[in-house]
């Protein structure tokens, strides 16, 4: 603790009608802790305290508001055995895969082909940010307009270049190519932004000295640029993943989880337990806590490598 | 890369981006039934602006647009006011447990709306909130990326300017108004138009809690509509259109402050 945070934080004696603090040090904690009391009370409400409340219906059998009934391990039984419940669990690993390392990449891909001087460069960044101000129903919305079997924009471009027509909604595979591709078009804007104004600070010198050493364009990206992004890219991927792992409206407009259960995830499941016609609270917290736990893993197991690195 | 061959693939990829949004506004202005005769196409016969006044004479468009306005407008004034004063807390204050605070915002990123929504809503509709905007405010105030946003930036700022400021005789309150605010002009843009547009945008709670059409939320709209136009396109692509051209304008019109936002932010 140095004497600069006191100096800050403490109020000077001639400002306060209040008989001076016997202690700076009893002075120091309310500051800090009323700045922040705010957000902590509103996260506590509303999110603490229904997280609890979440594990508690998780052992119950609740189909109302108001008390449920213990059921035990029920629900974490039926999980086991829900063959539902794995196959979304594949969906969002599948669709985690997809979506993450493409969002990433493409944006890496992208800010590097828009970092260097080029006509027209500011109105080609701006077009690919655009779907950042677009929301998911709209991009939704705009992807069953494109993805619609037999109106849809895209088999009308297929049919008319002879090419044939895609079972974009009926068969399972191309479902999940479609919200891919979507979930692709409304994400890459971010990545590319972030990494943009990440590009602004590498130093030119650096660069300079590894052209000056013999490094070609490639080199210079592989050795230089992409080690110096590399909290960029980590807390891209963080975000990517846990985006993806909650991915929820994209697929709830665009195929609700079919056909079948083809493109069913982690969320839409748990939706659709707790919220839709089974009206099962207690099964939907506990789907909804699997993907919780899944996600504080996944992240904790990306802190612990990312610091291993940086050590 | 040759320069003319780095433009020709970004004139490819905003052709690709620029599509998706190209169909909206094209169909939205396509007649019904060219759409289910042939169907959407991105250059049609002809045009008509039926789906839009008919989304105006069957629906009360402009209310929608009052309810998210004024949603998104009461959520950005709280949620900035709230993580700015966290974020500087944060980085700039001292006080035991901050780690651990800082770990509780952050860790709210990982948590689903969806796997507590059951509880939170039952707890709004506890406080006697549903069917009130504050229903829809509330929850979202407190954002980790906010508070993030605004712990990195601060971090930036040098003690050394906020104790000059302590010496020239300001009190804790004047500093922070005189010289920290001040500071932070592109991080309280940035943070505005983030929390303003993940509003305008949000449509699960919103769907949940609002459960009168006069106080849906454009989303929640949208939803709806999909519902009442099944495969009519032309109506639907003209709400989506109508939704989401105030943001889209917003966005461009402060695109620097995002980016500078970010830049700023220490994500490098």
């Amino acid at each position: 603790m140095t004497t600069d945070d006191v100096r800050l934080v403490a109020p000077a004696p001639t400002e306060t009608t209040e008989p001076p603090p016997p202690q700076r040090r009893r002075i120091r904690v309310p500051v800090g802790w009323l700045m922040v009391a705010p957000n902590l009370v509103l996260i506590g409400l509303f999110l603490l305290v229904p997280l609890v409340w979440a594990l508690i219906m998780s052992f119950q059998a609740k189909r109302s508001f108001g008390p449920g009934h213990w059921s035990g391990l029920e629900n974490l039984g039926r999980l086991l055995g829900d063959g539902v419940f794995w196959r979304a669990m594949l969906n969002t690993g599948i669709f985690t895969l997809a979506t993450v390392p493409l969002s990433v990449g493409i944006g890496l891909g992208l800010a590097l082909l828009m970092n260097d001087a080029l006509p027209g460069r500011g109105f080609f960044r701006t077009i690919v940010y655009l779907p950042i101000a677009v929301s998911t129903l709209v991009t939704s919305l705009v992807g069953l307009l494109l993805f619609d079997e037999t109106v849809g924009i895209v088999n009308g471009v297929l049919r008319d270049l002879g090419l044939g027509t895609v079972r974009w909604q009926s068969e399972g595979g191309w479902a999940m190519v479609t919200v891919v591709v979507m979930t692709l078009w409304s994400r890459i804007g971010f990545g590319m932004l972030v990494y943009l104004a990440a590009l602004q600070d590498v130093d030119k010198q650096v660069l300079e000295a590894a052209e000056v050493d013999g490094a070609g364009p490639f080199a210079r990206v592989r050795h230089v640029v992409v080690p110096w992004l590399r909290p960029t890219t980590f807390f891209l991927v963080v975000i990517n993943l846990i985006w993806s792992f909650q991915v929820f409206d994209i697929v709830y407009v665009m195929t609700n989880g079919g056909p079948g259960y083809s493109t069913t995830m982690l969320v839409t499941y748990a939706y659709d337990e707790g919220f839709g016609a089974a009206r099962n609270f207690g099964y939907g917290a506990t789907v909804g806590l699997v993907l919780f736990v899944l996600t504080l893993v996944v992240t904790a197991v990306q802190l612990a490598v990312n610091r291993r690195r940086e050590v | 890369m040759p320069r003319w061959l780095r433009f020709l693939v970004c004139v490819l990829v905003c052709v690709v981006f620029v599509l998706p949004l190209v169909a909206m506004v094209v169909v939205a202005f396509t007649p019904r039934d060219l759409i289910l005769d042939g169907g959407a196409g991105l250059w049609p016969s002809r045009w008509t602006t039926d789906n839009v006044t008919g989304l105006f004479d069957r629906f009360p468009v402009w209310q929608w647009f009052r309810n998210t306005l004024l949603v998104a407008s009461l959520t950005t004034v709280l949620s900035v006011s709230v993580n700015l004063a966290a974020g500087f807390a944060l980085a700039k204050l001292r006080f035991r447990g901050r780690g651990l605070v800082f770990l509780i915002v952050l860790s709210t990123l990982m948590v689903p709306v969806q796997a507590i929504m059951v509880p939170q809503f039952e707890l709004v509709a506890r406080m006697g909130l549903i069917g009130l905007f504050w229903a829809v405010v509330l929850p979202s105030a407190s954002t980790a990326l906010g508070v993030f946003l605004a712990r990195q930036f601060f971090l930036s700022v040098p003690d050394e300017l906020l104790d000059a400021a302590r010496m020239d005789g300001c009190t804790y309150w004047s500093a922070f108004r005189r010289v920290v605010l001040p500071l932070s002009r592109p991080l309280i843009a940035v943070m505005a138009l983030l929390a303003f547009m993940t509003q305008w945008n949000d449509f699960l709670w919103p769907l949940i809690t609002l459960r009168d059409p006069d106080l849906y939320t454009l989303p929640v709209a949208l939803s709806f509509l999909q519902g009442q136009y099944d495969a009519d396109y032309g109506g639907l692509m003209a709400m989506a259109l109508l939704s989401c051209v105030p943001l889209l304008i917003v966005f461009v019109v402060l695109q620097r402050f995002f980016v500078a936002g970010f830049s700023r932010s220490g994500i490098r």
